[in-house]
């Protein structure tokens, strides 16, 4: 596993200006706050500016930090045909995947850094330290939202032994993870009605509790961890069900 | 005659792609839940903006959603025309094959931008223009010659300066060869031509006026649909659409000349 993740590091190493577009293409939370701000939104939810500014920059940071793109990588691998020689060998493909996400990461670090220094260049006020209890549960709750979503898209990459062109499901699924997530805007903003569903389902779980915990806004700690390593437990056996009967499914090339 | 040939080649571009993606059945019944959800997602937001306050930036809700309509059906040329046509570019440097499209006896930008089509866009255009249609309603629009020639023209001329970016950054990769994802990062741009221009603070608004013209693609038209417009805008539009349309030619021609193809 560690020499996975070394071969993938100097691997994505190689694409240093890609993963920065990338970064770049993640700010649409910085937009979001600008209209918040701009048009005085956020009185009527009871935050201020500053936490206003500080959910967004976290929003950016764990969705930096928890963007997945297996069913692409696997739709091409496995259209190419390069599934096969995969199987074979005695690791798990998705490990392969999981150690390329990680090494991404680890790469796009330093630009999001950059982009956050930035931000607090032109928005001095919402400066924040913030503990290192608070930062080392975010990162686990960011890393466990990571997982629900690389766990969610292996199982639709799986489907991949089944149609040929899963990465349309993911599009789908995409949508109500772009607005439900509270990338765009804070989960507690919604209205009621929404409000009353939401958190039984893992999309609150994805940006707006590791934000929000990253932040400092007041939130349900062991609630949303809860809920979070519930979905973990969930997904996982699902998972691991769907790939093996999809590995039966498979016939290689030519067969 | 030259636009005879033209037209009987794109006849053929048309039938293969269509060919093609029709193979995927069940991929156009996704995408068309993907279009219709992402359309509820966005007027989600949008109400969640409006939930408390009357106005936003000088707009009220019913006239947001007309940016909203217009956003829908510019998003849906984006996905049939320019994002599988444009992408494609990246890869036909990548592998070499760009030599192949240079050597036919057609028009090369001609070529890679209109070659391949994704069918299930056409879904967002139809539902960006039911968007529109209802809005006309709700908001009163009196419906007349003048104002269809006009929000035609400004939605022609934005569709044009959206093209010229996709082309843009597309055709800068054939010094940078892997920047497809630059292209996502124009998309996360465009995304804020769903809300108007102005609701954002003062900066942004110049930014999104002079280096990603966002005021040209979906402020104006919108305005048009209003009839808010002052005629100087349109015209103004008018005039940046024919300068980007101009520029992207050039810069492709200008590109071109750099192109060293795969084995020099």
């Amino acid at each position: 596993m560690f020499t996975l993740l070394k071969v993938q590091y100097s691997n994505m190493l190689e694409y240093r200006v890609e993963i920065a577009l990338w970064a770049i293409s993640g700010i649409i939370p910085f937009f979001m706050l600008n209209i918040w701000t701009h048009n005085n939104l956020n009185e009527s939810i009871n935050i201020s500016d500053i936490m206003l500014s500080r959910y967004f920059l976290c929003a950016f940071f764990v969705r930096q930090f928890s963007v997945v793109w297996v069913v692409f990588s696997f739709e091409e691998d496995s259209l190419m045909g390069k599934v096969s020689p995969y199987l074979i060998q005695p690791l798990n493909p998705f490990f392969r995947y999981f150690a390329q996400h990680l090494a991404e990461q680890i790469t796009r670090f330093p630009f999001a850094l950059l982009i956050a220094f930035f931000f607090f260049i032109f928005n001095q006020e919402s400066i924040w330290i913030p503990s290192l209890g608070t930062l080392l549960l975010s990162t686990i709750s960011t890393f466990l939202s990571f997982l629900i979503q690389f766990l969610i898209q292996s199982i639709i990459a799986c489907l991949c032994f089944w149609t040929e062109k899963a990465s349309s499901i993911e599009r789908l699924l995409f949508i109500p993870t772009l607005f439900l997530s509270g990338l765009l805007a804070p989960v507690v903003s919604f209205p009621e009605y929404v409000k009353s569903w939401i958190y039984f389902t893992p999309f609150p779980y994805l940006i707006d509790f590791p934000a929000n915990l990253l932040s400092g806004n007041a939130i349900n700690i062991s609630g949303g961890f809860s809920m979070q390593i519930l979905w973990v437990l969930l997904l996982f056996p699902l998972f691991r069900k769907i790939w093996s009967a999809g590995t039966k499914k498979y016939t290689a090339m030519g067969s | 005659m030259k636009t005879k040939k033209y037209l009987k080649v794109y006849g053929k571009f048309l039938h293969t792609s269509l060919a093609s993606e029709l193979e995927y059945k069940t991929n156009i019944l996704i995408d068309l839940f993907t279009a219709i959800l992402s359309l509820i997602g966005s007027i989600f937001l949008l109400s969640i903006f409006f939930q408390n306050n009357g106005r936003i930036g000088g707009w009220e809700f019913e006239q947001a959603l007309i940016i909203q309509g217009i956003y829908t059906i510019l998003n849906g040329i984006t996905n049939t025309w320019f994002n599988p046509n444009l992408t494609e570019i990246v890869k036909h440097i990548r592998e070499g094959t760009l030599d192949f499209v240079l050597l036919k006896p057609i028009d090369s930008q001609f070529f890679i931008s209109l070659k391949k089509l994704t069918p299930s866009g056409f879904l967002e255009i139809i539902l960006g223009v039911f968007l529109l249609l209802y809005c006309i309603k709700i908001n009163q629009i009196n419906f007349n010659l003048s104002f269809l020639i006009l929000s035609l023209t400004t939605i022609i001329c934005s569709i044009c300066i959206l093209y010229s970016l996709w082309f843009f950054i597309s055709s800068t990769t054939i010094w940078f060869v892997k920047t497809w994802n630059a292209t996502e990062v124009l998309r996360s741009f465009l995304y804020i031509g769903r809300f108007p221009l102005n609701s954002f603070s003062f900066s942004l608004r110049i930014f999104f006026s002079i280096f990603i013209p966002i005021v040209f693609i979906t402020t104006i038209p919108s305005e048009v649909f209003l009839g808010l417009s002052q005629l100087w805008k349109i015209l103004l539009e008018v005039i940046v659409a024919m300068v980007f349309l101009f520029t992207s030619r050039k810069f492709w021609l200008f590109a071109l000349r750099f192109y060293s193809s795969a084995s020099s």
